[in-house]
């Protein structure tokens, strides 16, 4: 990556910060690969979800819905849509990373929360902004997965994980994943709406169905601030 | 069933973020999919909160992962970090267990 003309300073600045962006994904990598390992997932279908899917609340949320026996539909289905903003991502980090080719594919696996967010803060000169991005997204993709291959590990050797509290882990990492978004009263009540839609439809749907019930809900709300 | 969902999952995640390159910017400008890609995260996210804290299968329950679920929001208040807020959840789980005070 050409990062000759960021100076100096701000590049060592991105690159400190890349890091410890990636240090601290890799500490939540660490629960999701203990928490895939307790759902039932092996350790290959583990690592392989952090290796392509790349992307946090998506494999938190497919693991989990398996693990609640949710099956594959509605696993996959709750991922996409937990996935869907990296889409809205790529749109603005496109023409301010100017890749074609393999640069392009590999851009498209790093477009994530973290590296979009670097990429912004670095907004000037655009340079700066490519090598935030990259260097946040290497870094987390590297510590992404070492975090999960250590979590997976761990979980599989300590064996029955429920005695551990490792059910309790799930909604706690759901929750982490959730509060920096409750930014305001309007995403606390869609938050609590949508957790009580899901628990009315428990009983009624299969295990996996309340859960894709919510987006219905951010639907309805999406419409309602329209209105207002 | 693991497996096709780990694959069709992973693929369309990549999908997803690779067709964004190919969209173009004026996508940004429709307000209505702004919103809504912003707010699908909190929806779903909190129902797998709910889910997850009280549901076994079809089935509601008080167990020892709402306890879990209490202490982590308190870590979250405190600022903790991630994993220090998933580790207090297990652990409290487990120790409600293993004395004998929740299920």
């Amino acid at each position: 990556m050409p990062t000759d003309d960021v100076p100096a300073a701000q590049r060592r600045a991105i690159t400190s910060n890349a890091l410890g962006i990636g240090i601290a994904s890799g500490a939540y990598a660490i629960s999701y690969g203990a928490i895939s390992i307790a759902s039932g997932l092996d350790f290959w279908q583990t690592q392989l979800l952090s290796l392509l899917m790349f992307t946090g609340a998506s494999q938190f949320a497919l693991v989990g819905v398996l693990g609640a026996g949710g099956g594959a539909v509605a696993a996959v289905l709750t991922a996409l849509l937990l996935g869907a903003r990296n889409g809205i991502y790529a749109v603005s980090m496109a023409p301010r990373l100017n890749v074609t080719g393999l640069r392009r594919l590999a851009a498209a696996e790093l477009t994530i929360d973290e590296s979009t967010a670097m990429a912004l803060a670095n907004e000037q000169p655009v340079r700066a902004s490519r090598y935030a991005f990259w260097a946040t997204g290497v870094s987390v993709y590297v510590l992404w997965n070492l975090g999960t291959l250590l979590g997976a590990l761990g979980a599989t050797a300590i064996g029955n994980p429920q005695s551990l509290g490792l059910d309790a882990a799930i909604p706690a990492a759901f929750i982490a994943l959730l509060w920096p978004r409750l930014v305001d009263r309007s995403m606390w009540a869609l938050a609590l709406a949508s957790g009580t839609v899901a628990l009315l439809l428990t009983p009624v749907l299969r295990p996996g169905l309340p859960v894709l019930a919510a987006g219905i809900v951010a639907l309805i709300a999406a419409a309602l601030m329209e209105r207002r | 069933m693991m497996w096709l969902a780990v694959l069709a999952g992973s693929f369309g995640c990549y999908a997803e973020k690779l067709l964004g390159f190919f969209l173009p910017h004026s996508v940004l400008d429709n307000q209505r999919i702004r919103r809504i890609f912003g707010l699908l995260p909190v929806a779903l996210l909190a129902a797998l909160v709910a889910v997850q804290t009280f549901a076994v299968g079809q089935t509601l329950v008080i167990d020892a992962r709402v306890a879990g679920v209490a202490v982590a929001i308190v870590a979250l208040i405190l600022r903790a970090p991630f994993l220090v807020v998933v580790i207090a959840a297990a652990v409290t789980a487990a120790l409600l267990r293993v004395l004998g005070w929740a299920a």
